[in-house]
C-alpha cells in the first residue's frame, strides 16, 4: 500500500503538471473570449469597473438593439452573398481542372499544374493595387463578383491539389471501363467523380467559405458601398462610430463570429481535416 | 458498395446512349479527352492568369511609375520607386517586424505548440475538447480577433487596465505607446495561430509508428529519452513545415494588425502587407504601392525555392 504510493508520487506530479499547464493555457484562450461575450451584456458604467465577472445586471438590451437592427442582417445578408458565390465557382472551376490534370493525359499537363501552384507561393496582398485596377478596367468594382472572382482566383491552387489528389485515387480502370462502354470524360465526371468526392469537396469548400467570410484585404480595396460591405468591414466601421462604447462593440463582435463558432462545431471534423491536410500537402 | 452502384449506372447510361458501338471500337478517343480540354481547363486557368498572375506582371511593370491610378501611366521614373521605399524608415521597421513575428513564431508559439500536442496526442477525457478550444482562435476571423484584443488591451476598460488597477497602479495604453504596440501585437498572433501548429503536430503524432517508440522503451530508454531521441526526430519533417507556415503567415499578416494599431503609433508595428497599405493603396500611389508589392513577391518567392530546396528536399 505504501509502496504503491511511492512509486505513483513522481507520476503524480507529472500529471498535476501537465494538468496545470493545460488549464492555464486554456484560460489565456477563453478569458477573452468569454469577456467579450459578457461584456456585451454589460453597460458601460459596469464595464469599467468589472470588465471579468458575469454582469450583475443583464443588460439584454444592447444584444437586441443589434439584432433587430437591418445593419447586421445586412452584413451577414452580404458576407453569404460573397462567401458563396466564391464556394461555387471555386468548386466548379477547380474541379473541373482537377478532373482533367487527374485523369486526362495531354502535353503540358504537368507544367500547366506547376503554374497554378504558382499560386502558393505569394499572398494576394502583393498585387493588389494592380488587381484593384483590373477589376476597376472590368467594370465589377463595387459589386460582389469584384471581390468573389479574385477569391475563387486565389484559392484555385489549394483547391486543385486537393481535389486533384483525391481524384487520383478514384480507379482508373473504372474510367476505362466506362469510356469503352461509351460513356463520355464528361458524364463520369458528373455522374461518378462528383459523387464520389462528397467527403472533399465538402473539405474544399468549407476551408474556401471559412476564408473569404473572414476577408477583409479584397472586400476593402473592392467595395465603396457600404450596403455592399461583408461584416469584417461592417464591424471596423461600426467600431469606428462607437469608439468607446465598448459594451455595443463587444455585444455586435459576439453576433458577428456566432456564425462562424456554430459552423466551427457542426463542421469541425472537415475544417480541421482540411485546414491542416490541407496545409500538408500545400 | 456505392461504387458498384455507380458502375451499374455508367453502364447503363452507356447501353441507353447512341454512341455506343463507335466509342467501343475507338475505345478513350482523343475526341472526348479534346471536348474535356477545352471545356474544363479554361475557367481555372483564364481566372487564374486574369487575376494572379497579370497582376504580377503588372505590378512590375506599374512599379516604374509615377502614377495615382487614373488614365494611362505615363510618368516614367525608372527605379524611383524601389529607392524611395528602401530609403523610407518605416519600410525597414516593417521588415524589422516581420523578423520580430518569425521570432516570436519559433521561440514561442513553436514550443508551446509541440507540447501541447505531445500532451493532447493521447487519449484522455477532455483531450478532444481541449483541442477543439485551442483550435477555435485558428478560425476566427483576424479582424474579430483583433478587435476583441483592442477590448483586452484598452487603457480604460479592458482586462489588462483592470488587473493594473487591482494593484493599485495607474494602467498603460498598450496599444499607443511605441515601445508596446508590438509587443501586444506578437502576444496576440500567438494567442491566434498556437492551435494550427498544434493541429498540425497533433495529425503528425497520431500517424507516427508507435512500434518505434515501444521499441527504444524496451531497449530501456526513458519516456524523455524517447521523447527526444524517437519522437521528436521523427517530428522533423512536421516542424519544419510549420516554421513554413509560420514564416509565409508572418509576411501576409495584415488584418489582425488593423483593428489594433493600423501599423502605428509611429509606424511601430506595421507589417510589410499593412506598410503597403497604409501607403500604397489607401493613397492611390499605384507606383510606389507596386514596388513595395514586388519587393514582398520578390522576399516570399525566394524564401519558398530556398527554405524548399534547403530543409524540404525530401518531401
Amino acid at each position: 500500500m505504501s509502496n504503491a504510493e511511492i512509486t505513483r508520487t513522481p507520476l503524480d506530479s507529472a500529471a498535476l503538471f501537465k494538468t496545470a499547464f493545460l488549464a492555464v493555457v486554456a484560460v489565456f484562450v477563453l478569458v477573452p473570449l468569454l469577456a467579450t461575450l459578457l461584456g456585451g451584456f454589460k453597460s458601460l458604467g459596469e464595464l469599467r469597473v468589472n470588465p471579468f465577472g458575469l454582469p450583475r445586471q443583464w443588460e439584454w438590451q444592447n444584444y437586441a438593439d443589434i439584432l433587430f437592427s437591418g445593419r447586421y442582417w445586412q452584413l451577414l445578408r452580404n458576407s453569404l452573398i460573397i462567401s458563396t458565390l466564391t464556394v461555387i465557382l471555386t468548386l466548379i472551376t477547380a474541379s473541373m481542372a482537377a478532373f482533367t490534370f487527374a485523369h486526362v493525359k495531354f502535353y503540358g499537363s504537368s507544367m500547366l499544374l506547376s503554374y497554378l501552384t504558382l499560386g502558393l507561393l505569394f499572398p494576394a496582398a502583393t498585387a493588389v493595387l494592380p488587381l484593384f485596377i483590373k477589376v476597376r478596367d472590368l467594370g465589377l468594382l463595387d459589386t460582389y463578383f469584384g471581390v468573389a472572382l479574385p477569391q475563387v482566383a486565389f484559392s484555385l491552387a489549394m483547391s486543385v491539389l486537393l481535389l486533384r489528389r483525391f481524384f487520383k485515387d478514384i480507379p482508373h480502370e473504372l474510367l476505362e471501363a466506362a469510356l469503352v462502354d461509351g460513356c463520355s470524360y464528361i458524364k463520369f465526371f458528373r455522374y461518378v467523380t462528383l459523387p464520389l468526392s462528397r467527403p472533399i469537396l465538402a473539405t474544399v469548400g468549407t476551408i474556401t467559405f471559412v476564408n473569404s467570410w473572414n476577408a477583409y484585404l479584397l472586400p476593402l480595396v473592392m467595395l465603396n458601398t457600404d450596403a455592399l460591405y461583408p461584416w469584417p468591414l461592417g464591424i471596423m466601421i461600426y467600431q469606428g462610430e462607437y469608439s468607446s462604447e465598448w459594451h455595443l462593440i463587444l455585444a455586435f463582435i459576439t453576433l458577428t463570429i456566432l456564425p462562424t463558432i456554430i459552423l466551427f462545431l457542426l463542421a469541425q471534423k472537415h475544417i480541421v481535416a482540411g485546414l491542416t491536410a490541407g496545409a500538408v500537402k500545400g | 458498395m456505392t461504387v458498384a452502384r455507380r458502375i451499374a449506372i455508367v453502364s447503363a447510361m452507356g447501353v441507353a446512349g447512341e454512341t455506343v458501338p463507335q466509342a467501343a471500337i475507338r475505345g478513350p478517343s482523343w475526341d472526348g479527352r479534346f471536348t474535356v480540354l477545352i471545356l474544363f481547363l479554361p475557367p481555372a486557368l483564364l481566372l487564374f492568369t486574369l487575376f494572379v498572375v497579370l497582376p504580377i506582371g503588372e505590378a512590375a511593370w506599374y512599379s516604374g511609375f509615377n502614377w495615382n491610378g487614373f488614365g494611362k501611366p505615363t510618368n516614367w521614373i525608372g527605379f524611383d520607386n524601389y529607392r524611395f521605399v528602401l530609403e523610407t524608415r518605416a519600410f525597414w521597421l516593417a521588415l524589422r517586424n516581420n523578423g520580430l513575428i518569425i521570432a516570436v513564431s519559433l521561440a514561442v508559439q513553436l514550443p508551446l505548440a509541440l507540447t501541447l500536442a505531445l500532451m493532447l496526442a493521447e487519449r484522455f477525457r477532455g483531450a478532444v475538447a481541449l483541442r477543439m478550444l485551442f483550435f477555435m482562435p485558428y478560425i476566427l476571423a483576424e479582424i474579430a480577433t483583433g478587435l476583441i484584443f483592442s477590448f483586452v488591451y484598452d487603457g480604460d476598460y479592458g482586462l489588462v487596465a483592470s488587473i493594473w488597477r487591482t494593484f493599485g497602479a495607474e494602467p498603460p495604453h498598450l496599444l499607443a505607446s511605441t515601445d508596446t504596440a508590438m509587443l501586444a501585437v506578437l502576444i496576440v498572433i500567438v494567442w491566434k495561430y498556437f492551435g494550427f501548429h498544434m493541429m498540425l503536430f497533433i495529425a503528425a503524432l497520431q500517424s507516427l509508428d508507435k512500434s518505434l517508440i515501444e521499441a527504444a522503451r524496451i531497449d530501456g530508454a526513458t519516456r524523455s529519452q524517447a521523447l527526444r531521441h524517437v519522437v521528436i526526430p521523427l517530428l522533423y519533417p512536421t516542424i519544419r513545415l510549420s516554421v513554413f507556415f509560420a514564416i509565409v503567415g508572418s509576411l501576409q499578416l495584415f488584418d489582425l494588425v488593423m483593428p489594433l494599431t493600423r501599423g502605428g503609433p509611429a509606424d511601430s508595428s506595421n507589417t510589410m502587407v499593412s506598410f503597403l497599405y497604409n501607403n500604397g493603396i489607401s493613397r492611390m500611389r499605384v507606383g510606389y504601392g507596386s514596388a513595395i508589392g514586388v519587393i514582398l513577391f520578390v522576399i516570399c518567392v525566394t524564401f519558398a525555392f530556398t527554405y524548399k530546396r534547403w530543409f524540404m528536399r525530401d518531401e
